[in-house]
């Protein structure tokens, strides 16, 4: 029985991530890659619908109240949510979870679009990191990424509504970089160690692309 | 790379990744990161916790219609945006400024050129070409100034600043930037204000050169 086991969570380990994504209730989730990090890389990889679908189904409804939350109108609110999700998917092949959660990645997505229609012209934006199309995905780094974005989520969590709705405010773009740094007083010490940690391992994998 | 040393503050990366900067500095960051991996991590921590508001966020229920329409779309045709390159020491951001374009350099005497690629209500910024040695006229500023080297090095009062690096200077440094000896020293420098020089002459200049 040892050496099933032992052959189970080595295969675990090689499991294709569109297979993995599937597999919702076993008990270790916390090992394993989320399901909206593998629906983002079936359809990045094969233009998977039924995936995009589920995507959909995930986000649409946290962009509208996001988008509203700002005082946009609901049939505005859902113009922008139409417009990020037809960015998503076709800009899908920017999309790499070694760098970024599909949360995170969706949320820069929406801003920018956001600031476009505002402004009418594409905002300049840096320059796109494109991995070498040879380099083999890093299961390990993939999941650190996610369970840094989770223990972010966890810390605001832990905020009371004020803190909380300052936070929300400087992210919908509500907060100028002055009125931002001016907020350093406040005790928000998990977030910005959070951050640093997250920092910490994006720089690590950014190295890789340092020519 | 690694000798960038001048870096864009934090609380101004947040800003710039929930789209509230005015359009001049969202320019150099965008330059800036680029061409800064520190920054670029920094920046994608924020993205990432920006992602865990949008996961948390309300959800409110989309229209039944809005996902026939986006699915329905996900095979229109679209004309693909431009992608600007990076061009000789020009970053992809400041190309898309320029529009892919080379720049239209302008004499302000003593053999420094300019070329103003933004004038409005949020700013300006214009790129600046200034010999070995030579200073650009003593000026302090009314708001912020943020000016991003991208070729050769100069020094002023506060330190040196070579290739990547990213000087901000409020309306407290009144400061003389001397490009270094070595190559032309290029910058793409921007404002939230009209510059004020302090000499009567530049003063008088000013309307006719718009620096």
């Amino acid at each position: 029985m040892l050496t099933i086991d032992l052959d189970i969570s080595a295969a675990m380990h090689s499991l294709p991530v569109t297979v993995v994504g599937e597999r919702k209730h076993v008990s270790h989730n916390e090992l394993e890659q989320s399901r909206e990090t593998a629906w983002m890389i079936a359809v990045r990889d094969h233009g998977d619908r039924a995936a995009f679908s589920a995507l959909f189904d995930h986000f649409a409804p946290r962009l509208k109240g996001f988008v509203m939350r700002s005082g946009t109108p609901s049939h505005q609110a859902e113009e922008v949510v139409q417009d990020v999700m037809l960015t998503v998917w076709r800009k899908a092949a920017l999309f790499d979870p070694h760098r970024a959660p599909v949360s995170g990645w969706i949320y820069q997505i929406a801003r920018n679009r956001q600031i476009d229609i505002i402004r009418k012209e594409s905002r300049p934006i840096p320059e796109e990191l494109r991995e070498d199309p040879a380099a083999e995905p890093d299961a390990g780094q993939i999941l650190a990424i996610e369970q840094e974005a989770q223990k972010l989520k966890g810390a605001l969590a832990t905020l009371n509504d004020s803190q909380r709705e300052i936070i929300e405010k400087a992210y919908m773009g509500e907060l100028t970089h002055q009125e931002i740094s001016a907020q350093t007083g406040l005790p928000l010490g998990t977030i910005k160690s959070r951050i640093r940690l997250g920092l910490q391992r994006l720089r690590h994998e950014l190295k890789d692309f340092e020519r | 790379m690694s000798t960038i040393s001048h870096h864009i503050p934090d609380s101004m990366l947040a800003a710039y990744a929930a789209g509230n900067v005015p359009a001049p500095f969202g320019a150099v960051i965008a330059s800036h990161v680029s061409l800064c991996p520190t920054c670029r991590a920094a920046l994608e921590a924020h993205q990432m916790l920006g992602g865990a508001i949008l996961e948390t966020a309300d959800e409110v229920s989309v229209s039944r219609t809005l996902k026939s329409d986006v699915l329905s779309q996900l095979d229109a045709p679209v004309m693909p945006k431009p992608v600007f390159q990076r061009s000789g020491v020009f970053p992809g951001p400041v190309m898309q400024v320029l529009k892919g374009r080379a720049p239209r350099w302008k004499s302000l005497g003593m053999g420094i050129q300019q070329d103003i690629l933004m004038d409005g209500d949020e700013g300006s910024m214009r790129l600046l070409s200034i010999p070995p040695g030579q200073a650009v006229p003593d000026h302090s500023h009314s708001g912020l100034e943020l000016t991003l080297v991208l070729q050769g090095s100069f020094s002023d009062q506060t330190g040196r600043f070579g290739v990547g690096d990213v000087e901000v200077a409020d309306e407290a440094i009144e400061h003389t930037p001397t490009a270094d000896e070595g190559p032309l020293c290029i910058c793409l420098a921007a404002t939230d204000a009209p510059l004020r020089f302090n000499s009567f002459l530049p003063r008088l200049l000013q309307p006719l050169f718009r620096i």
